[in-house]
């Protein structure tokens, strides 16, 4: 379903400033797979979203989504197939609209829009349906503005907007850093709730490792650009967070050492 | 008096067509368009020349609004296409309309005092209809038949050109381009997201707008009797000041509601105008700065009300922030002992 050959990026090439956000990744997903990545503060985890969503081009490498080479497709013809939801609450709603007209809005996907009908009885119904997956009484106030919506209740709503339609990849970038944990807990059981109803191959970045063991069926572990480790379906079963956090420490481990080495030179 | 408030109807019904045209760059599309100032003229110079050719004047009308849309579209191209900054990108198209302008006009002035135009027409039409005594009896049987105007053509007339306009506004905004045209002014990133053209949505939207703004130059040269190249000049400034007052006054979050109060801040500001003018030391050239107070008044005073109100909550928590760490230290003294 998705695919990633040799990705390279690096910012600001050849100068004081270089930043090498990812080294050479390559990794597939099946249809329905759902990865979690978690890895420190700078380790290339958005960048490789990024990348995905098609926000940034690698310099070497390529994409591939249901098939089909993507890699040179802009953000909003790629878009047709990727659904996302940001950290910031604010940035996947429209606060002016509706709740009704933000729902339109993610259609777009799907459907092109009419110059001649509005939100119609139907449509209308099928938003309140997918609303009310959500129980948190969203279907009832379908005329207000979403900008008059709590943090939490706004994220809820744009992963309903960014799952509903059923698009091939879903993209969840730290999604849930910047609710209280009640928030974050709704947000986390809709997450699973979403992606299993719809069956959505997902990438979810998090910093949270329970998080990142309790969903999903599959783990990248990320520093420095690179995937450091990774645990398949049936390793993930078992893993537990002490085993990440010996996993991130071999890592540092080994990093010291390096500077070290360096140090010595 | 009383008739300079109704002339003042009048024209603010003729320049609501503007205002919502600036209402649709300004806060739907939020694009400070500067075309405004040409593309009115664009609009008063097609209707102008043609109906002096002996154009039908409805068709002489539309055919100004559709230069508007042309010189719109060029404005949000230079935006989202050649990457031109939205305040640049109005000002260079304001300027090169200047010497189209003149262009399409061959001279300066076109007069057009002979010549059948809308309301020429519209006026036979009404004189035939016979009904101004319709409309005077209420004035005469208040007495004041005195205070009436000569006729209501333009005033009904008006009242149903710019309904029209309103109704055909309302019923595109809320269809599912013109959500998506309000959704691209909100966030646009968002609508992009979900594999929408914004840079399509954001030439119409700027289309549009400078449509009814060239529609509304069409009405008003056929108004005055006649076209001037200089009859621009600030009108984007006037377009705002009906929009925010219009906001202030009557403003609701409803689409319905919010292009019915920029009507009538359109007739409000005409009103404000004309009484400025019996003010015995200001003069019509001081309405120019007149109508830049009031807009800057009207974008500071909300502004600077929100700070100060701001400031004081900040003031109030910090104290009760100390007040807390005070029961809490005298709490923490007391279980100490
Ligand atoms: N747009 C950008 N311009 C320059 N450097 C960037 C940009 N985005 C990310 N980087 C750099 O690339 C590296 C990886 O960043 P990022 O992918 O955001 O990390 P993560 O999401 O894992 O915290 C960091 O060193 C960061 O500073
Ligand atoms: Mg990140």
């Amino acid at each position: 379903m998705l695919q990633l050959n040799n990705i390279h990026k690096t910012f600001y090439p050849n100068t004081p400033d270089e930043r090498r956000a990812l080294d050479n990744v390559s990794q597939s997903l099946n249809p329905g797979d759902f990865v979690t990545i978690i890895g420190s503060n700078g380790a290339g985890k958005s960048t490789l979203l990024n990348i995905l969503a098609g926000t940034l081009l690698p310099d070497e490498g390529d994409v591939w989504i249901d098939g089909q080479d993507v890699t040179a497709w802009p953000e909003e013809k790629r878009a047709k197939l990727i659904g996302r939801v940001f950290q910031n609450p604010l940035m996947g709603t429209a606060p002016g609209m509706t709740i009704e007209e933000n729902m339109m809005i993610s259609l777009g996907r799907t459907q092109r829009r009419s110059l001649f009908k509005g939100v119609t009885k139907k449509t209308r119904e099928r938003f309140r349906e997918h609303l009310s997956t959500l129980e948190i009484g969203l279907e009832n106030r379908l005329n207000s503005k979403v900008g008059l919506l709590s943090g939490g209740e706004r994220q809820a709503l744009s992963l309903l907007m960014a799952t509903f339609t059923e698009p091939k990849i879903l993209l969840l970038d730290e999604h849930t850093a910047a609710l209280d944990p009640s928030k974050e807990s709704l947000i986390i059981n809709l997450t699973k709730d979403l992606v299993e109803k719809h069956q959505l191959t997902t990438v979810m970045v998090t910093h949270q490792m329970e998080q990142a063991i309790d969903l999903g069926n599959r783990l990248w572990m990320m520093d420095e650009g690179n995937i450091i480790f990774e645990a398949n379906e049936q390793a993930k079963k078992d893993l537990t967070v002490p085993d990440l956090l010996n996993e991130f420490e071999k890592v540092r481990g080994k990093r010291m050492a390096n500077d070290r080495a360096l140090l010595a030179k | 008096m009383v008739s300079a408030l109704y002339g003042a109807v009048e024209s603010g019904l003729i320049y609501a067509i503007m205002a919502l045209g600036v209402y649709i760059s300004f806060r739907i599309l939020d694009f400070p368009d500067l075309t405004v100032d040409g593309s009115f003229v664009t609009g008063g110079a097609v209707a102008s020349v043609m109906i002096v050719g002996g154009t039908y004047p409805i068709v002489a009308t539309l055919a100004g609004a559709v230069a508007g849309l042309i010189a719109g579209l060029i404005t949000g191209l230079l935006h989202t296409k050649g990457n031109i900054n939205p305040l640049l990108a109005g000002i260079l198209m304001m300027i090169a309309l200047y010497s189209v302008n003149l262009r399409i006009m061959g001279q300066p002035n076109i007069p057009m005092l002979n010549e059948t135009t809308l309301f020429t027409m519209l006026s036979s039409w009404w004189m035939n209809l016979n009904i101004d005594q319709l409309f005077m009896a209420p004035f005469e049987w208040l007495g004041m038949a005195s205070f009436a105007p000569r006729t209501f053509y333009i005033i009904v007339s008006m009242i149903v050109i710019v309904l029209v306009v309103k109704k055909l506004l309302d019923f595109f905004l809320r269809t599912e381009a013109g959500i998506t045209l309000r959704a691209t002014g909100d966030n646009q990133s968002m609508v992009k997201s979900f594999s929408t053209n914004t840079n399509l949505y954001i030439m119409i939207g700027m289309g549009l707008s400078n449509a009814l703004v060239a529609l509304s130059g069409a009405l008003v040269v056929q108004f005055n009797g006649f076209a001037d190249v200089n009859l621009g000049v600030g009108m984007i400034i006037i377009g705002l000041a009906s929009v925010i007052i219009g906001e202030v006054l009557f403003g609701k979050d409803k689409i319905i509601r919010m292009t019915l109060a920029v009507i009538l801040g359109s007739i409000v500001y005409r009103a404000i105008y004309s009484l400025a003018l019996r003010v015995d030391f200001l003069e019509a050239s001081d309405m120019k700065l007149i109508t830049a107070i009031i807009v800057i008044s009207a974008l500071v005073i909300p502004n600077s009300l929100e700070k100060s109100r701001a400031k004081r909550e900040f003031k109030k928590s910090k104290q009760r922030a100390a007040l807390n760490r005070e029961q809490e230290g005298e709490v923490q003294h007391a279980s100490a002992k």
